[in-house]
């Protein structure tokens, strides 16, 4: 895998320089069924399309951050801060 | 060294001489040269032996493209002769022949052997008994191979480097199509990289980066790597432009791969760059004008050309040109064999389509020029994701389709359409002897006619059973002829039969280019030079050099228990969690409350994933309400500031995060003396009122502002002492002198962790694994279920809270005194494995053996009995579940 990543504060690097989150999912708000939890530690949807995903600058200005890619062609589409506190939970 | 006058465009100069040695014996040689101009004017005419058959191989194509003329270069084996530029003093030696090159004993599989070798021979012949294969193996990879690899290397000398290159085009290939392409591009204001693996030297363009003597190994995600020299370039453009040009194919014949079958290139090549007649009476056989313009060429440099077969009916102008100089040019003719012992000294010749002695023709001759038309160079393109077809008219495989943004230039793209040509046959003349499709891997047309009678009958199948396009030259000789003769034996056509998947690398390449250059970065506290001068010996710690022991860690623990030790523990992570939110953040991260910790106090806290499972643990310590201190683990630093971010960017709290790790430093004083030496150095009140264990307290010592934790992961009085990294050693040697009196002794990383181990505390990494969870690991105290919020792992913890763990962490102690290595395995009443040892060592201060280990939950309690089996020897060993030092925590508290 090699493509380009854009940090939104440092801008176009190699992947290499960054960690990857994962997808990202949800964390339950309320007390999950035995099944919902595992769902959500050790299933993900894997999409074979455009993605929302986590990533960190490792080897830069260490921020977490989310792209949006087509893991199909590593085409990045979207790359932005992490919105409304909440709105999404680490993998 | 024979030379013929001037050449127009020779690459050689014939004012600077230069001296190397083949299998020892002196060459000498021109700068400009290439080891193989040099040997072949030295009047060398074989340059290896081929892989199977020990038969003599020489120069064929001149260009680095076939795999005839492989040699080792001061003990590097995999070298090309023909392009490797002479130096002086540089010593090169044959490769696969004993107990020489021009006396093999191994040829005798050649001329006796051939029926004991078909392919996958070693499949079949050499099986049977059993018990000897390992004997058959040892002599057939002696036999066999391009070479032999120096079994050790005392250091690597020789230094590689990566180099990253972005650029908005990359051309391959700098012949007249790539350099133009180069042109065009950089004129467009576009960064333009052109890479040329030739001998010919290119001039600069305006704009253009120029790797002259760099071949493209392959195209990997839009990344093309270049070897160039010592560098491995990893170049990557937004367009790619192949011009990689047409390789030239030999023709399938009896013999074909005599020393003096040459390609119509190569011979050229010898006599214009290097002034080398390539013989002195050539048989030409050509498919098209190419062959007949390499003719007039070698005539026109005083070769004598004996006769050209043109496989071709119609007489060219080309043709008529040669006869009008008296040349005999033969049309419809071709080549069926070439004759000789050790090099070639007859070519046979036939009329196409008449078999029988009665019409063929031996003409004597030293050179056979042989031009069987071109196959484009696709390889790349192809890896780039271009598509091929079959084009009956050229004969070969033309590019049809191209991906976004490659484009192809020059005879890659089939430049050199409108030539008129002819498809040479499969083979021929395969009555004479053996015929070679492969000559990397020495396979004959018969092998791959036998490997379709063996149901091998795709071209991928019969590739990996003859091995056929899978040599040094990666199907540049051989893919086009072993498709041919596919098609011939099924009864397909080429376009049916195929290609085989083109891949990486397209060049030979040495390992230590794709290695890179070593890079090991190494971590070493501010106080890495004390321990050093104290006889420390030093390991790797993750990332780090660390103090493993001062020479004697037995007696280094044992101070530690009688008067005091000190130990540089400047590895750990230290986040500083910081803002009105911090209290709460750390109860959603850690299992246990932090918010209801009083300023200057010290809390243990184990941090779990939400899956319930331990990933790293620590000290921390509240400095002030809306400040708290963070210990991680060594190793965990990093990984703990990454989780802890990860959860902050999700919650956006009210608090900053700050990695200290590297800007401090920290030692460990611990012992029934630490007190009295700490108390030497600071104002601060360290009775035992006043800094009670788990008391966290700013105070200046030795001068040096610093943060004192009263923590005891050692198990005796002990004081953790942050403070700014570049006083280390200034506060390390302070200790040291005030302990020099009271028997102070540093200790290292093995000491460490016997003291520990007496203590039961547990290492991270060491003790747990991704599946434990603090209950398995005997800290169900840490998790506090009936916090009212919500935190990370709550919901599996409650899980896992009411359920039995299978096995569970228990520490033992053996009474034989063998110590079990870490990792043996716990086994149950049947033999069968149920859990691990994970800690062991021998305790000086206990005089026996402890250790920590996973055994089943029902024998997870004090006087249990479990069998360890260590490496086939079993032992009986004690479960203890409390401390084996101190259990209580009394001298800890005193």
């Amino acid at each position: 895998m090699s493509f380009l990543l854009t940090c939104p504060n440092c801008g176009v690097r190699e992947v290499t320089d960054f960690g990857y989150g994962g997808e990202i999912s949800a964390r339950p708000r309320a007390r999950p069924t035995l099944r919902q939890l595992g769902q959500y530690n050790y299933f993900r949807r894997n999409a074979a399309g455009v993605q929302r995903e986590w990533w960190f600058h490792r080897s830069g200005c260490r921020a977490w951050f989310i792209a949006e890619r087509d893991t199909r062609t590593n085409e990045v589409l979207l790359i932005e801060l992490p919105g409304e506190p909440g709105t999404v939970g680490p993998a | 060294m024979s030379r013929l006058p001037d050449q127009p465009g020779e690459l050689i100069n014939r004012g600077k001489v230069i001296r190397f040695t083949f299998d020892g014996k002196a060459v000498e040689a021109y700068e400009g040269d290439t080891v193989g101009s040099a040997l072949y004017a030295d009047g060398r005419r074989t340059f290896s032996r081929s892989f199977k058959y020990h038969r003599r191989r020489g120069l064929l194509c001149c260009a680095g493209q076939c795999p005839n003329c492989i040699v080792a270069v001061d003990g590097a084996p995999g070298v090309r002769a023909c392009t490797e530029p002479v130096r002086e003093g540089m010593r090169v030696e044959h490769l696969n022949a004993q107990p020489g090159l021009d006396f093999d004993v191994m040829r005798t599989t050649d001329l006796v052997g051939t029926k004991f070798t078909p392919p996958g021979f070693y499949y079949k012949t050499f099986i049977r008994p059993r018990k000897l294969w390992p004997v058959y193996e040892k002599v057939l990879r002696h036999a066999a191979g391009l070479g032999v690899l120096p079994k050790q290397q005392p250091e690597r000398e020789w230094r590689t480097e990566y180099r990253r290159r972005h650029a908005d085009v990359i051309v391959i290939g700098g012949g007249t199509a790539g350099q133009r392409a180069a042109a065009a591009a950089a004129e467009q204001a576009d960064d333009v990289v052109l890479v040329d693996e030739g001998p010919l030297p290119i001039d600069p363009i305006p704009g253009v980066e120029i790797l002259a003597r760099a071949s493209a190994l392959g195209y990997f995600d839009g990344i093309v790597p270049v070897f160039q020299g010592d560098t491995l370039h990893q170049i990557r453009a937004r367009r790619h432009v192949f011009a990689t040009g047409a390789i030239e194919q030999p023709l399938v014949f009896a013999g074909n791969d005599l020393p003096g079958v040459m390609l119509s290139g190569g011979a050229l090549r010898l006599m214009q760059l290097y002034a080398v007649i390539p013989g002195t009476r050539a048989v030409v056989a050509t498919t098209s004008d190419r062959g007949l313009h390499a003719a007039a060429t070698l005539h026109d440099g005083g070769v004598q050309i004996a006769a050209v077969a043109d496989l071709r009916e119609s007489r060219s102008a080309a043709a008529q040109e040669l006869s009008a100089r008296g040349i005999e040019v033969l049309v419809g003719h071709q080549i069926l064999a070439a004759r000789g012992s050790k090099a070639v000294d007859a070519a046979v010749l036939g009329p196409i389509g008449v078999e029988g002695a009665s019409v063929e023709r031996a003409v004597d001759c030293d050179l056979i020029v042989v031009s069987g038309g071109f196959a484009p160079a696709t390889s790349l393109l192809l890896q780039a994701g271009a598509r091929t077809r079959y084009d009956a008219e050229r004969g070969c495989f033309v590019l049809d389709e191209l991906p976004p943004n490659v484009t192809a230039v020059g005879d890659v793209a089939g430049a050199d359409e409108g030539e008129t040509l002819a498809v040479p046959p499969p083979v021929a003349g395969a009555g004479h002897g053996k015929c070679f499709a492969c000559l990397c891997e020495d396979v004959t047309a018969k092998d791959i006619k036998l490997s379709v009678e063996e149901g091998y009958d795709s071209i991928e199948l019969s590739k990996r059973y003859t091995t056929v396009t899978m040599g040094p030259c990666q199907g540049r000789m051989c893919q086009l002829p072993a498709i041919r003769l596919m098609a011939k034996e099924t009864g397909q056509s080429l376009e049916q039969v195929g290609t085989t998947t083109a891949r990486p690398p397209w060049v030979s390449v040495p390992m230590g280019i794709l290695a890179g250059r070593p890079f090991e970065p190494a971590k070493r506290s501010s106080i890495h030079g004390r321990h050093r001068e104290l006889g420390a010996t030093i390991r790797w710690a993750g990332d780090w050099r660390r103090a493993y022991d001062y020479g004697d860690p037995q007696a280094e623990a044992l101070a530690v228990h009688r008067a005091a030790g000190l130990i540089d523990v400047s590895t750990l992570g230290k986040l500083l969690v910081r803002g009105p939110d911090a209290g709460e953040f750390l109860d959603r991260l850690y299992p246990n409350r932090f918010s209801d910790l009083e300023p200057g106090r010290i809390r243990y806290g184990v941090i779990s994933s939400d899956a319930g499972r331990i990933v790293d643990d620590g000290t921390i310590c509240r400095i002030d309400e809306d400040t708290f201190y963070v210990t991680t683990t060594s190793s965990g630093a990093g990984a703990v500031e990454e989780w802890f971010s990860w959860w902050l960017a999700d919650w956006r709290m009210r608090v900053e995060l700050t990695d200290l790790t590297q800007g401090l430093s920290a030692v460990n004083l611990a012992g029934p003396r630490a007190r009295e030496i700490l108390g030497e150095l600071t104002d601060l009140d360290c009775s035992p009122e006043a800094f009670r264990y788990l008391d966290g307290k700013h105070a200046t010592v030795a001068g040096v502002s610093c943060l004192i934790l009263r923590i005891g992961f050692v198990g005796e009085v002990g004081y953790e002492i942050h403070f700014a990294a570049a006083y280390g050693e200034h506060v390390w040697d302070a200790l040291m002198r005030a302990g020099a009196d009271r028997g102070i002794r540093p200790f290292g990383l093995e000491p460490q962790r016997i003291l520990r181990l007496q203590k039961m505390h547990i290492l991270v990494g060491q003790d747990t694994d991704s599946e434990s969870t603090p209950f398995g690991a005997a800290m169900p105290w840490i998790v506090k279920l009936d916090k009212d919020a919500d935190f990370i792992g709550k919901w599996a913890l409650e899980h896992y809270a009411d359920e039995e763990p299978a096995t569970r962490l228990v520490g033992f102690t053996l009474p034989n005194g063998h110590v079990p290595t870490e990792g043996a395995v716990i086994v149950d009443a049947l033999g069968a494995p149920a859990g691990q040892v994970t800690s062991a060592r021998f305790s000086p201060v206990l005089d026996r053996v402890i250790g920590m280990a996973w055994v089943p939950s029902p024998f997870a309690r004090d006087g249990s009995q479990v069998t360890i089996s260590d490496e086939g020897t079993m032992m009986t060993a004690q479960v203890q579940t409390r401390p084996f030092y101190d259990p209580d925590g009394e001298v800890l508290r005193s």
